[in-house]
Parts: C-alpha cells; structure tokens; sequence
C-alpha cells in the first residue's frame, strides 16, 4: 500500500493552547482512515489543519502534511487554491449549514467546476452536475432547487456529489451524517463506500461514532485530548481495544453484531484544553490507571506490525 | 405569485387607511384652515370671501363628514388636492410636483450613493477583520454621530463661507431659468455638493457597521468554511458566498430608507434652503397650510408603501427561502 497523504509531528495551537500534540498519521491509497473521539478530542482541528483551513487563532507551530510529495502547509495560496477540491475534497455536515443558502444546488457545484476546470463549456458542465447528482441517487430535475427545499439527507448527498465533481484523491468526511437519522446514515454512508470503490479515492472518516467506524473504515486511529491514543486496523479495534480509552468508546455503543455487550460509557468529562492533566491526559478517568501515568506522558509505540498504542499498560514501555 | 397578490392587497388596505387619517387628521384639528387664512390676510376679506373661501377648502359646513369623504376620494383620484395657502392660490399637486423632484434628486440619489458605498465598505471592512479597515468604522461613527443640521452649518461656514468653493443655498444659482442646459445642470450639480456630501457622511456609517457586523457572522457560517475548501476565488466566496448572504439585513434596511426620503429631507433642505418637498413642508407647517401638510403626508405615505413593496421584491429576488411555491 502507498500513503496518499500523509500527516508528520503536527500540532495545532488556538492561541496558546496546544489543542494537537504531534500527530503523525498515514493515508493509504483506497483506504478508509477512520478518526474517533469525543468532543474536543482535536479530531476536526487535525482535518483543517492539514488542509490548511483552520481559522484565526488556530494556527500550526510545526508539522508536515505530505500530499503527492508536496508539503501542503508550505504550498503557496495559489498552488493551495488550485489543489483543494481537485486532490483532496471534504464532505461537511451538509444536513446543517454546508450549502449556501441563497445559491443554487446548479450554481454550488458549477462553481466548483468553473473555477478549476475553466475550459470546459456551460453544457458539459451542466451534464456532468446532472450526472453528479445521478451518481448519488438525486433526480436531475433537483439541479435548480435550492438547499432549503432538499431534506437533511439530499443536502448531504448533493455535498457528496460537489465532493466527487473533480474526482479527487481524498474525501475527508467531517461528521457527514451526524446530523441524519440512523436509516439515512446508513444508506448514505453505504453509497459512499460503494462510490469508493468504483472511483478509487482514499478516505478518512472522522466521527465520534465509533459503531460506524467499526463497519465502514479500514483502520481506524483513536484520539483523545489532541493525541492518537491508538490506531490499528478497524477488526482488531473492534476485537480487542488495547487503550484503556477504546475500550470504553467501544462499551458506550452497542454492537451491531456479535455477542451482547454491557454497555458502560466513560466516567468523567474530556480533558480542558486550558488545563490538561499531568502525564497521560487519559488517567484521572482510566480505570486501569498507575502511578506512572500521572507523572509522564506515554509515546505512541508499535506493538504489532499494524497496530501503535500510547499506553503504559502495553509491554514495550516497561 | 398569490404571494406577491397577497402583498399587493395588503398595500391597498394600509394605503385607505393611511389616506383616510389623512383625511381625518386637519378636521380632528382645533380652529381651521380658511380661520387661520383670515388671521393672515388680517381682516381684509369680506364674508362673502370667507364663504367661497370655505368652498374652496371643501370645509363648507352644508356637507356631512360622509359627503366630505366621498367628495376628497373623489379629488384625490382627479389629481386635486387643494389650493396652497402658503403658495395661493397655486394647486397643492402643482407645488409637489414641483419640488418632488429636487427631493429625489438630491436625498434619493445621495441615499443610493450612501447605501452602496457603505455597503461595499462594510464588506470589505467584515471581511478583512482587524486589518487597517476597522479604524474607518470609528471615524464615520464619530461623523454619523454629529447632528444633522450642525455638520450642515459647519460644512456652508468652512466650504461656502470661509473657502467659497460651494453654494450655501438653494437648488440652483438664482437668474437662472430650469432648462435641459449644461449651465443649469451643472450649476444644479454645483448647488447639490454640499447638501449631498453632507447627507453621506452622516449616513454612510450605519450601512459599514451594519454590513461589517453581518459579513463577520456570515464569515464564521459553514457554506464560507465550504467556498473556502472548494478552492473558489477570493472574490467568489467574498461576494457570493458571504457578501451575497450577509447583504440581506441591510436590503430591508435600504428599502425603509427609501421611504424616509422624503421625510428625512426636512433638516437637509432647511439648512440649505433647497427647494425640494422637506423646505415645502417646513414653510407650509410655518404657514398653518393644511392642504399641502396633508398633501407632503401623502406623499410620504406613497413613499413609504412604495419603499415597503420594493424591499418585499427586492427579497424575493435575493432570498429564495422567502419565495412561496405553488
């Protein structure tokens, strides 16, 4: 497997606060990266970040995002504009606000196409929105609505659609269907998996809804208070979390299949920003906590082959 | 369309009521107008005067409020709406008429000027947040802040008295006769500097912090966060993705501006003497003239209704979640 993109020791400040510590994170080509965690768990902060939306005062003191070789926290605006949407596109929560209200579902996604495809003429355009639509299951007659006449599920799969246009590497999907009820997130996110693999893009999927992650990604990385706490392919998350913080993510949902599970949820709140605990920002809600963990914070170390786990309880630290 | 049907109606309801207060209004009045006249003309009229005085008036006591109702709509729909006791004996419409378009003119144009040039500050201003364009907002505040008459009083005493660049007063330089001629148009454009300016400057300041305020909030919307993501051009997400969504306010805004056109001459044409429908109401409130008070009411009512109708258009035009489909 090749990396598509890949994110290197990159950290995310709002103002003075660190909210992502030293993220390193790979993409390969065709997979489906998930990213969970709870609220604040610097998860979106890490997406906007590397494709360099983040708005004042978030900011990136140091880090690399490698895409196709080029350093996109250093590309120049020009080059930047030019690459975004083209290679790396995001699905929003277009059930909310994603979609301008007082432009056309037409005008929203020619605009995509007219501005980086300018050579292409008025009706090709037009056919190839059409087609779009069509591709996500929308009848081509809905091309001239506008968002507020679309139910919360169209608006999300015309987001799809204007994600697809210029069929990019990436699709970076930010809480896609958190908005939608659990029949049309399914459905959706069934047709974006099936569009995955006719057109070939790579994904990451983040949400704090582990249950999803578990059926639609390939691997999945776990973060909490601004750090991967653990990441190993989707299966073995599923089948034995070593974190201590995956264990209870995965026992707050219940599971689909397989034998019942007890549900438990995680005691406590997530960490604030502005003051985060000592050592391992995880232990004053870890069940499983020691002495060490209070004093110093755990690497992310390789425990498998696939597998990497910030934990004191794992073997290689000791 | 039944909504615009449904608007249509509702203006005709609010324009027989606002036309029959003005009817009721001069007659609730204590003392009447022909009374007033007397007092004015100081005794130099016979009975016989004052009785076709009265006739002329419509106040001849014979008649019911009923009859004098039917009789006023009657007027109203030939164009009648009165003599002029401060301009007698010129009709009513002849007097608005006239100034009508020197108010247009002058505080219509100027309030289009103020509301574009406003705008486009405002979203610049919204969208460059923090850069050099913030300290504009306090400058124009201060001006906007300074009442209306005395930033006029001090513009006629620095650009008209003490440097004599502009006229102080009127519509155009006396001796001349209104004509399609550069020299009259520009002595108009040279008369409407000052008065015009003036209006601006205490304006404008509303339109930049009401946009500016509007562009930050459209700024943080998630459909910006998207134009931004999807690579568009600067310009393209500042006019058509925030600019476009955040201009909605201040189109209603404008639309009641307009209506206050021709009531919010008043101060401006008082201080410049301008011949417009403000100076005409002042001397007619000096002169106790009913007819034309209730005559410039009239017109401000229309102008207002006018102002109303356009801002419904004007959102049906730009705000597509306002439009009803059948």
């Amino acid at each position: 497997m090749s990396p598509v993109l890949e994110i290197r020791d990159l950290s995310v400040d709002y103002g003075t606060l660190r909210a992502v510590h030293n993220v390193t994170l790979t993409l390969n080509k065709g997979e489906v990266l998930g990213l969970a965690g709870e609220s604040g768990s610097g998860k979106s902060t890490l997406a906007y970040a590397a494709t360099r939306l983040l708005q004042p005062p978030g900011h990136v003191p140091s880090g690399e995002v490698f895409f196709k070789g080029k350093d996109l926290l250093s590309l120049s605006d020009k080059e930047l504009q030019v690459l975004r949407w083209s290679e790396i596109a995001i699905v929003f929560q277009g059930a909310m606000n994603a979609l301008n209200p007082v432009i056309s579902v037409a005008t929203q996604l020619d605009d995509v196409l007219r501005t980086h495809r300018p050579d292409v003429k008025r009706p090709a355009r037009t056919a190839r929105a059409r087609e779009l639509l069509g591709l996500v299951g929308i009848p081509a007659d809905r091309l001239t609505a506008y968002p507020h006449q679309l139910s919360g599920g169209m608006r999300q799969r015309v987001m799809i659609a204007m994600a697809l246009a210029l069929e990019p590497e990436v699709v970076i999907m930010d809480e896609p269907t958190t908005a939608l009820d659990v029949v049309v997130q399914r459905q959706i996110l069934g047709q974006m998996m099936r569009l995955r693999e006719t057109l070939g893009f790579s994904v990451i999927f983040i949400t704090h809804d582990i249950s999803l992650l578990v059926e639609f990604s390939d691997r999945i990385a776990i973060m909490y208070g601004g750090r991967v706490v653990e990441e190993a392919p989707a299966g073995e998350i599923y089948r034995a979390a070593k974190h201590p913080y995956s264990q209870g993510l995965l026992s707050s949902f219940p599971a689909l299949r397989g034998p019942r599970r007890e549900l438990k949820g995680i005691p406590g709140s997530p960490p604030d920003l502005r003051s985060m605990p000592s050592g391992c920002p995880f232990h004053p809600r870890c069940p499983s906590a020691m002495d060490v963990c209070g004093e110093r914070m755990p690497s992310l170390e390789s425990v498998e082959e696939t597998r990497r786990v910030a934990c004191w309880l794992e073997g290689v630290h000791v | 369309m039944t909504f615009l049907l449904r608007r249509a109606l509702f203006y005709l309801v609010t324009l027989w009521a606002a036309i029959t207060v003005n009817f009721l209004l001069p007659r609730l009045l204590p003392g009447d107008p022909v009374q007033a006249m007397i007092t004015k003309l100081g005794g130099r009229l016979n009975s016989d005067a004052m009785a076709s005085l009265y006739v002329l008036f419509g106040l001849d006591d014979n008649k019911s409020i009923w009859e004098q109702y039917v009789d006023y709509w009657g007027s109203l729909f030939r164009g009648d709406l009165g003599l002029s006791f401060t301009f007698f004996p010129t009709p009513v419409a002849d007097v608005l008429a006239q100034s009508m378009p020197w108010t247009l003119g002058l505080v219509g144009v100027t309030t289009v000027i103020a509301f574009l040039l406003g705008t486009l500050l405002g979203v610049y201003a919204g969208w460059k947040r923090g850069s050099w364009m913030d300290n504009l907002i306090p400058v124009t505040t201060f001006l906007s802040s300074i009442p209306y008459f005395w930033l006029g009083l001090i513009a006629i005493s620095l650009f008209s008295v003490t440097w004599p660049l502009f006229p102080a007063s009127g519509g155009y330089a006396p001796g001349l006769v209104p004509e399609f001629s550069g020299e009259f148009i520009g002595s108009v454009l040279e008369h409407a500097v000052l008065p015009g300016v003036t209006i601006v400057v205490s304006s404008v300041a509303g339109w930049i912090l009401g946009m500016r305020n509007m562009m930050v909030t459209v700024t943080a919307e998630d459909y910006v966060l998207v134009a931004r993501a999807k690579g568009l051009t600067q310009k393209r997400i500042m006019f058509a993705y925030a600019a476009r969504n955040a201009v909605l306010p201040s189109i209603s805004g404008f639309a009641l501006s307009l209506g206050f056109i021709v009531g919010g001459a008043l101060l401006v044409e008082m201080v410049f003497s301008y011949p417009g429908l403000g100076y005409v109401l002042f001397q007619g409130i000096g002169g106790k003239d009913y007819p034309l008070m209730q005559g410039v009411f009239l017109v401000i009512t229309l102008a207002v209704l006018v102002a109303n109708l356009l801002a419904d258009i004007g959102y049906l035009l730009l705000d597509p979640r306002t439009r009803k489909e059948g």
